[in-house]
């Protein structure tokens, strides 16, 4: 890869090259904590921190990672990381931190981190690594904000915890759509996330043979 | 430094790191330790609060603070008697009242004690010896009770608290604080509506039995709270564990003699 710049690395993974929608990657994390529109922004913030400091991290020592064991390194660096952003979770945000624990300690385990150490970090300098972290986890978190929007918004009539469709159940009118609590609705919204994308940027639709 | 795809060079190089990421992971779980440990403790008083109708879920951590010293007393009472269990019986125990965790003697089997009659308690074969109660004073006068119940769901166990009166004849109020139920059904076990409709109702029937029920064919108005639509499974435990906890193997000793 050419010598890329940081607007580049940080704008291109949101839009042009979304981690989600083109590489269809860390789709599990995307319905699993998106029935909230909270969960889903400290999710995000979540991810953009152990995806940009994993590269940066990955990035500085490239130069000494032994290539038998360059995977296991990456691993160990994500995983003190993740469980460092937990610990963090639970002495800052404690309330959003007991429904999203598990979910948090999963973020070991989502591909757009791991990938983009292997892809990106391993064979670019420290700050741009930095920087190519941040646009992928943005480009992860654009799409969980877009589905816990909508999810929260029609599942339950809220947004961020303040009602705004009163629910039948609180004496209002708003009949509450089930299907959006539950995890196949994400699918749905990211489907129609990626059609609506590909509308404008036509160069991303896949053609046949 | 031995060149880096030697075998050399690998070891020294997991070993640096093996030691820098520990380092890192310690010092994050030392340094944020006690903020965490506030957390908990104080979310554990807000929810025995909120349960009592004490506080809401806005109060600031000074306010639960300041409320739970005026008109919180925590007491460890053995569950077998309905006795608070006296100072010398703590001891003899080995039981430390500041942190004795009762969810951690129900998992000890030293300390637990089977469920009777089996699976009278939904998810659990066993219990604590000795439970946790919070008595609501003001000034010389007893105004209720906070009880800590636990049972399963749909997913996976419920942890809440129920408020009675002071004559243990009807509820105060119930919240949960942990759960796995599914949002916007059985996670409705929060809804702030759903909760109050159990303010008032009656707990013992004239036989003496918990009549108490969540249910969807109310038949006594006095008793029944309405159960969640969509989550009967929620529901059922719920009623499961109410009935368990405030009945004669687990509680009802402890209120009868209020």
């Amino acid at each position: 890869m050419a010598q890329a710049k940081v607007k580049d690395v940080l704008m291109d993974p949101v839009f042009n090259n979304n981690p989600i929608a083109l590489q269809v990657l860390g789709i599990c994390s995307a319905l699993a904590v998106t029935t909230k529109l909270e969960t889903s922004i400290i999710m995000a913030i979540a991810v953009i921190a152990v995806t940009a400091c994993s590269n940066a991290a990955v990035s500085a020592i490239r130069t000494f990672i032994p290539s038998s064991i360059r995977i296991i390194v990456q691993m160990t660096i994500i995983a003190s990381l993740v469980i460092v952003v937990d610990q963090v979770l639970q002495a800052v945000a404690y309330e959003a931190s007991k429904t999203m624990s598990v979910f948090v300690g999963l973020i070991v385990t989502n591909c757009i981190v791991m990938g983009r150490a292997e892809a990106f970090a391993m064979k670019n300098p420290v700050g741009l690594s930095f920087w190519d972290g941040v646009g992928n986890a943005l480009g992860y978190g654009l799409v969980l904000v877009v589905v816990g929007f909508f999810r929260e918004l029609f599942g339950s009539g809220k947004l961020m915890g303040y009602d705004i469709m009163t629910t039948t159940s609180n004496g209002g009118w708003y009949e509450p759509n089930g299907l959006m609590l539950l995890p196949p609705s994400a699918f749905f919204i990211i489907g129609a996330f990626i059609w609506i994308l590909r509308e404008f940027k036509t160069d991303q639709i896949e053609h046949d043979g | 430094m031995p060149p880096r795809d030697s075998w050399q060079g690998t070891f020294v190089v997991a070993l640096v790191l093996c030691l820098a990421c520990s380092a890192l992971v310690s010092a994050a779980a030392v340094l944020l330790g006690p903020a965490q440990k506030a957390n908990a403790a104080l979310d554990k008083k807000k929810n025995v609060l909120l349960a009592a109708g004490l506080a809401t879920p806005d109060s600031t951590g000074d306010e639960i603070n300041t409320i739970f010293s005026e008109k919180i007393v925590r007491k460890i009472i053995d569950l077998e008697t309905g006795e608070p269990l006296s100072e010398s019986a703590l001891s003899e125990a080995g039981i430390d009242p500041e942190t004795y965790d009762s969810m951690a003697a129900a998992n000890d089997p030293e300390m637990q004690v089977a469920v009777e009659p089996s699976g009278a308690l939904y998810g659990s074969n066993h219990r604590e010896p000795y439970a946790e109660v919070y008595e609501i004073v003001n000034g010389d006068a007893t105004e209720g009770y906070i009880l800590p119940i636990y049972g399963m769901g749909l997913w996976g166990k419920l942890f809440g608290f129920i408020a009675v009166d002071a004559d243990a004849s009807s509820v105060k109020g119930i919240t949960y604080y942990k759960h796995k139920e599914t949002p916007g059904l059985g996670g409705e076990v929060d809804n702030a509506n759903w909760k109050s409709s159990w303010e008032g109702k009656r707990i013992y029937g004239e036989d003496g039995d918990v009549a108490l029920s969540v249910t969807k064919t109310p038949a006594a108005e006095a008793y029944s709270i309405d159960a969640l639509s969509g989550a009967t499974i929620t529901s059922n435990g719920v009623d499961n564990m109410v009935k368990y906890w405030l009945g004669p193997q687990a509680f009802g000793k402890y209120l009868a003699s209020k």
